[in-house]
């Protein structure tokens, strides 16, 4: 039966309904709801199981995390971004800290640069094993995301080993890093590069093949190439619909020019492309963090002295007048480093997608404006686009698989 | 190094072609476009069809605050809104920046959702948290915040704390449930 | 059989003899199902506290029932924001008693990073809370404490008809802060019955000197 999809106006006025749907049913797919996918609302408007429109709307998690941005300094905003896509908080701080150094016009020192790499590749594949779990267990696969959750905690003891938190770290700082790896790290890392494949094989054989969870995700949300560029998809959303745009290729930041790795991207556009997009990005991230973590180089992992943005080593503090001078400047409270009153933007390749800041700066060490850019807003927004003319128990694996974290679309 | 992105100059003359002069600059290695918000939907629809077909943000900085710092843009001086379009091409990974200031009261500025049909959330939550209008487009409400909220809290004269919205609601105690 | 004055009563092995508060309390607090109101960050810890690793169903916490008509303890994880408070009191409301309230994290407590317009400061102005669990967000060793110590508690007060939650004075507000309502009354420039009275006794004292 064709129906023409209601426009908005007729989920708000109810008189508009007149046509023949006054028999569809909606159903408030609520901001608490048993979806693994934290406060987002949907409305759908059901004709019997098939979803006729749906009607998302957000804002249930909005924290003003903007407006924090122009009270914060930078190295307190990282924080704050930690809280964003807080599944992958590691990627967020590169991102953030990737943005203020463009602004500031800051180069960082090639040890810095290879172990942001490493973090934000192994936040990747901290992300993608629970969105592809959150897919697993919303369409029933409890054993999925068991396995997943059990890497992430691999990854999680990492991550503590480096800098002391399990996720929420907040470990860049303006021109480097809070705490340099330690040896213990570096091997923590190597021992997870040897035994995860085989975890990853592990999980690919319960799924990829498997005829319920095929059936369940092949042909559902579909999103053409037009499509996904038109509506603004980035990341493994756009790549699995052929969309071949990856900023770790296309715009190299970091050590990434210097790592062989492939783009990952299907050309299917549905449930199913996206999640083997994802599958496939976990093996090419891990292969980026086996040939980064050959070949670290030695040296200081901040920046040096003369800009004044990255706190100085203890020793250089003690011995040197540059050092005490510098300490003095960034440690006081109305001092600070010299921001130029500019306004810049860039972007990182986050898990999710192209994750932006826009910064405004007005000469002090707190942005004016600080606007993130998420991906996840897009993503939720195609989401009418792809549901329609779906059935009910689909609405969860297209959530899942568009993996919309609502701290970074509500922000 | 860090990546600048490959140079826009072909666009920029094809739009000083079309619309006579217009101002830019460019910053670590970003092209800006400055803007009359008259002309603003007609050089975007332009832009389009050069090749920029990801709309990748569209924000919006409050210059309230800011009159009293030296002004690298002098086109800027004066107008409390400016308004954001990062532009992006997927075929040649080119970006531009437009800018297209307005003022209060009532600041409006044409829609681009015929455009791009990103815009149309982005453009709902611009004007949920800054208040400009956007003419054209087919549902504008309130994105992030309730919608029985009145004022735009991303405004500098907002306060970081709000004015009491937050704790305006009935207390339930044990007795209760 | 009861001997009187003073003896030992002799029970056999297979007979335990308690009352029938504790009995309830022992039965209620081993099967706590929590309500996940995860929100935020918190929530992740919350699933990994579920997960394998720190397994929370050896607690008695099984089943993550997502209605609250089938849980009996609702841990609120993460920031609760202005326009997700209704939804959460109504949830409240539909739960079943006897039911509890752990406040996880920061954010829930007390509102945690996010002093801002948006953000409630603290779940515990507007729902009765139980236990606050710190942290931010809280490891799961942390809130894995916490149940224990809310079955403690349940073991403690809990009574099986519930009375420990209707009495109002015993069960008073519990409020971090309290509130400045009217921040006016305490400046003088705009408040003229306090300028009146300050110049009054401004007035006495270079009288009376």
């Amino acid at each position: 039966m064709s129906i023409a999809p209601p426009t908005y106006e007729s989920f708000r006025v109810p008189e508009a309904a007149t046509r023949s749907e006054d028999y569809l049913w909606t159903l408030n797919f609520g901001p608490q709801h048993p979806a693994t996918h934290t406060t987002l609302r949907i409305v759908l408007k059901l004709e019997g199981e098939r979803v006729v429109d749906a009607l998302p709307e957000m804002g249930y998690l909005h924290s003003g995390f903007e407006k924090l941005g122009e009270h914060l300094t930078f190295n307190q905003y990282v924080t704050v971004t930690d809280r964003m896509n807080y599944i992958s908080p590691m990627a967020n701080n590169v991102g953030w800290h990737h943005a203020v150094e463009t602004l500031l016009g800051i180069e960082l020192t090639p040890r810095c640069k290879v172990i942001r790499t490493i973090i934000a590749e192994l936040a990747r594949i901290s992300d993608h094993l629970l969105s592809n779990g959150a897919v697993g267990l919303d369409t029933g696969a409890f054993t999925f995301f068991l396995y997943g959750f059990y890497q992430r905690e691999v990854i999680y003891d990492i991550f503590e080993t480096l800098c002391g938190a399990r996720f929420t770290n907040s470990y860049t700082r303006v021109g480097g890093l809070s705490d340099d790896a330690t040896p213990l790290v570096i091997e923590k890392i190597r021992a997870f590069v040897k035994t995860f494949p085989k975890t990853l094989n592990d999980m690919e054989r319960l799924l990829t093949r498997n005829r319920i969870f095929v059936d369940r995700t092949k042909g559902v949300g579909v999103l053409t190439k037009d499509e996904a560029i038109h509506r603004g998809a980035t990341g493994p959303v756009a790549r699995a619909s052929g969309v071949t745009r990856d900023l770790r290729k296309d715009e190299p930041y970091l050590a990434y020019a210097d790592y062989d790795f492939k783009v990952c991207c299907a050309t299917a556009g549905d449930c199913y492309a996206r999640y083997l997009v994802r599958m496939e990005e976990l093996r090419e991230s891990l292969r980026i963090v086996s040939q980064a973590i050959e070949n670290i180089p030695a040296g200081p992992v901040n920046v040096g002295i003369d800009e004044r943005t990255a706190l100085p080593t203890k020793q250089q503090v003690y011995s040197t007048i540059e050092g005490t001078i510098s300490h003095f400047e960034l440690s006081m409270s109305n001092r600070g480093f010299e921001v130029p009153y500019e306004e810049s933007y860039a972007a990182t390749e986050a898990p999710n997608g192209e994750l932006g800041f826009y910064l405004a700066g007005d000469g002090n060490d707190t942005a004016y404006r600080a606007r993130c850019r998420p991906p996840s807003v897009l993503h939720f927004a195609m989401f009418p686009h792809l549901i329609r003319g779906h059935t009910l128990s689909d609405v969860v694996a297209v959530l899942g698989s568009l993996n919309i974290i609502a701290a970074e679309l509500d922000r | 190094m860090p990546f600048t992105p490959p140079p826009v100059d072909d666009v920029l003359a094809a739009l000083t072609d079309r619309f006579g002069g217009i101002e830019s600059s460019v910053f670590r290695g970003q092209t800006r476009v400055i803007v009359p918000a008259e002309q603003a939907f007609e050089m975007l629809g332009v832009l389009k069809d050069h090749g920029f077909d990801l709309l990748v943000d569209v924000t919006c900085v409050d210059y309230l605050e800011y009159r009293d710092a030296p002004m690298q843009m002098p086109a800027c001086a004066g107008h409390r809104y400016g308004l954001v379009y990062l532009l992006a091409s997927t075929t040649t990974n080119q970006r531009l920046t437009v800018r297209v200031f307005v003022d209060d009261p009532e600041p409006t500025v044409p829609s681009v959702v015929s455009l791009w049909e990103a815009a149309n959330w982005l453009e709902r939550e611009v004007w949920d948290l800054f208040g400009i209008r956007f003419e054209g487009h087919p549902d504008l409400r309130r994105l992030v915040m309730p919608e029985e909220f009145t004022a735009h809290p991303l405004r500098k004269d907002y306060p970081l704390q709000g004015r009491g919205e937050r704790h305006n609601f009935p207390v339930i105690t044990r007795d209760h449930s | 059989m009861a001997v009187a004055d003073g003896a030992k009563l002799q029970l056999p092995e297979n007979v335990v003899v308690s009352r029938l508060d504790a009995l309830a309390s022992w039965c209620r607090k081993n099967s706590l199902w929590p309500m996940p109101f995860a929100t935020a960050c918190c929530g992740i810890e919350l699933m990994a506290t579920g997960a394998s690793k720190h397994d929370l169903a050896r607690f008695g916490a099984e089943v993550f029932r997502f209605s609250p008509r089938q849980c009996d303890l609702m841990i609120v994880a993460g920031r609760v924001v202005m326009k997700m408070l209704p939804v959460l009191q109504r949830i409240w409301l539909q739960m079943h008693e006897p039911k509890w309230c752990i406040s996880m994290g920061a954010c829930a407590s007390t509102g945690g990073v996010f002093d801002t317009y948006a953000v409630v400061q603290g779940i515990d102005r507007f729902i009765p809370v139980d236990m606050y669990v710190p942290g931010c967000p809280p490891r799961p060793e942390q809130l894995i404490q916490a149940i224990i110590d809310l079955q403690d508690k349940i073991q403690r007060e809990g009574t099986i008809t519930g009375r420990e939650f209707d009495t109002a004075s015993r069960q008073a507000r519990k409020r971090a802060l309290v509130e400045i309502v009217n921040p006016m009354a305490l400046d003088a420039s705009r408040n003229p019955v306090l300028q009146r009275e300050l110049a009054a006794e401004a007035e006495s004292f270079v009288a009376g000197s």
